[in-house]
């Protein structure tokens, strides 16, 4: 059929057309049956017509703006493979925030593009469902350009090529996975506060600031560009979080308690996933933007406070865990790097100790705690490394049974002692690296027993690969591991020796030298 | 309080003992030597003795410079948060040690490198 929309129309009437119209009551089946997923978390809407439409964007709008960003997008990624960019980069070391991105964030975009089509479907108001649809493909888009910007770098470097085999089965993707995992499985609404608030509009920059502005402090045109053409859609998922917060409190009173519960949640299980996000950011970029702290103190403690005071008129209170994370952000980025450096075997990219100038730039940014307690430490593992005994922490880990964390974070009333609390639940004992993990629990048990432990996993001798007997007399569970991850053992180790390393400086003196 | 859910919700857990065929989960954690980052785990039958644990994995803290210097029979046990004696020669089950126990060490006047609890 040919859709005729008269040009004459004016925005307002055009988008009432294009999204509002598009709606309509059922009449075959009662509506509750239609959409049954949007009554059973408790929360209660009694006018769908209320939801106010932030972004005023039909489709067809929405397919011209994105194909115009696409095609400019896609003429710099042509022109940055074409020149080498891949040399470009400060330093070879920055490769491998590019394999810890891949690993960690196109999967999960993916997710997203998941978890907002299923939103899309269930939310009854059409002003919603047109935003979750846009979102969802913003959020597909997202995934496909992240990864054809790092493509090219798997021509020339170690450990890429395996990032989706890897995703749901390496110890510390898991994390992430079941972030995602534990927002698409619950409710409509609860995913909107999980991913569209939380992740969207309260953590986003921190996420944002060590990929874009990291990448273009590196000389990585490719991902910077791919971060830049993602900003604008970020603009619209922010309000499009921030406006279904705002539509459920306004809609019932019975709902504030229902949303500050997933905003408390929701807040801590991203905060605990930035952990990783913060030490690119002290660790792993060569020219660094900011420290985490600065990041957090900047996007979380002010832009956070400023928008929860906007808040406060329906009631609702900064999370619960405000505190927590501000007395971390002197340490999380610390002990990531410390859990990451002591298993070279076991991840896909390369870690190490920063050098001199590095340190002592942590030590200015960190000034209540590097000194004190890191920082011999690093410089211990540095004398170890130099001396031929390179640290290799060959047993497996702990994990939180909620955010999958490895158990590594200190106890808020003393940097020098891991928190690990623990309870029984149905006579079987389990384990937190919070307070706040343990309330998520606590809620929702039945949820958080099915969790995917990657060393549990591998005990229980689910970890082997095709071919190989796992109920054989001499079957070691931990002996196949490499395999199962399908980890190239080149990608593996120390960056110092490293093939990455020493091909980097070949072709970089190649391309600048006669 | 249970899941909201639109149908029934139950499952059962996904490390439960009887998934470890025969063997359970033990955690072990050196307390203020965090270099290590987080407890390790292991599966190991419950007949296996104490002394196995020890030798053959908790052993493998030997990498840290404060190994040597650690007076035995100064070091506190703990199960969980309980204080305990292990007795070497006796196996988990004997010394109360339950699937997903985590046992943790202190060493008195040891910190960890440079006394930062690393
Ligand atoms: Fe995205
Ligand atoms: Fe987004
Ligand atoms: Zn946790």
């Amino acid at each position: 059929m040919d859709m005729k929309v008269d040009k004459k129309l004016g925005l307002k009437e055009r988008y009432a057309l294009m999204t509002r119209d598009l709606a309509w009551e059922t009449t075959y089946q009662p509506m509750d049956k239609v959409f049954p997923q949007v009554t059973y978390e408790g929360i209660k809407i009694h006018d769908w017509n209320a939801w106010e439409d932030p972004f005023r964007l039909t489709m067809d709008a929405y397919w011209k703006y994105q194909a115009e960003k696409e095609r400019k997008l896609y003429a710099i990624l042509d022109a940055f493979n074409q020149n080498n960019g891949h040399l470009s980069v400060t330093d070879a070391r920055y490769i491998n925030v590019l394999k810890l991105f891949l690993g960690s964030t196109p999967p999960l975009e993916l997710m997203a593009a998941r978890g907002f089509t299923n939103v899309g479907r269930h939310m009854v108001g059409a002003g919603p469902r047109v935003a979750c649809l846009m979102q969802a493909v913003d959020e597909y888009r997202h995934f496909q350009t992240q990864v054809h910007s790092i493509s090219n770098y798997n021509k020339y470097y170690n450990g890429m090529n395996e990032f989706a085999h890897q995703q749901s089965r390496m110890w510390y993707l898991s994390d992430g996975k079941s972030f995602f995992d534990d927002a698409i499985t619950a409710g409509p609404f609860e995913f909107m506060v999980a991913i569209g608030f939380a992740f969207e509009y309260v953590l986003t920059n921190i996420l944002f600031v060590p990929f874009i502005s990291g990448a273009a402090y590196n000389g990585d045109m490719a991902a910077m560009t791919v971060g830049f053409s993602a900003q604008s859609d970020e603009a619209r998922h922010m309000t499009l979080g921030l406006e279904c917060i705002k539509f459920m409190l306004e809609q019932d009173p019975d709902n504030l308690p229902i949303v500050q519960r997933w905003i408390d949640k929701w807040t801590w299980r991203g905060t605990r996933k930035l952990a990783s996000v913060g030490m690119m950011m002290d660790y792993m970029l060569p020219k660094r933007i900011m420290s985490f702290k600065e990041a957090w103190e900047m996007y979380f403690e002010q832009n956070g406070a400023a928008l929860f005071n906007d808040l406060a008129r329906y009631g609702v209170k900064v999370p619960k865990c405000f505190v927590q994370t501000v007395a971390e952000k002197e340490h999380v980025t610390h002990q990531s790097w410390i859990g990451f450096y002591m298993k070279p075997d076991s991840t896909p990219f390369h870690t190490w100790i920063p050098e001199k100038d590095e340190l002592d730039w942590l030590s200015e940014k960190y000034p209540n705690t590097f000194d004190k307690y890191y920082r011999p430490v690093l410089e211990h593992f540095d004398a170890q490394e130099k001396s031929g005994n390179r640290f290799n922490n060959k047993t497996a880990p702990m994990n939180c049974q909620v955010c999958i964390s490895t158990i590594k974070f200190n106890d808020p009333d003393d940097p020098m002692k891991t928190l690990i609390r623990s309870k029984t639940y149905k006579g079987e004992k389990f384990h937190f690296c919070s307070l706040h993990c343990e309330e998520i629990f606590d809620a929702e048990p039945e949820k958080y027993i099915q969790a995917y432990i990657s060393s549990h996993q591998v005990l229980q001798g689910n970890c082997a690969p095709e071919g190989v007997d796992t109920t054989a007399p001499d079957f070691e569970p931990g002996a196949h591991i490499a395999a199962y991850w399908r980890l190239d053992k080149a990608a593996t180790g120390d960056f110092n020796g490293s093939e990455d390393q020493a091909n980097f400086a070949a072709w970089r003196r190649q391309a600048t030298s006669n | 309080m249970t899941v909201a859910a639109l149908a029934p919700y139950e499952f059962a857990s996904r490390d439960r003992l009887e998934n470890f065929h025969g063997k359970q989960l033990v955690y072990v954690w050196w307390e203020k030597h965090r270099m290590f980052s987080r407890p390790f785990v292991v599966a190991l039958t419950p007949a296996t003795p104490f002394r196995r644990l020890f030798e053959d994995y908790i052993s493998t803290y030997a990498w840290h410079p404060d190994w040597p210097h650690i007076v035995w029979d100064q070091v506190i046990w703990q199960n969980g948060d309980e204080v305990f004696t292990p007795d070497f020669d006796a196996s988990l089950a004997q010394n109360g040690i339950g699937h997903k126990d985590l046992i943790r060490f202190s060493t008195p006047g040891l910190d960890g490198i440079a006394g930062t609890g690393y």
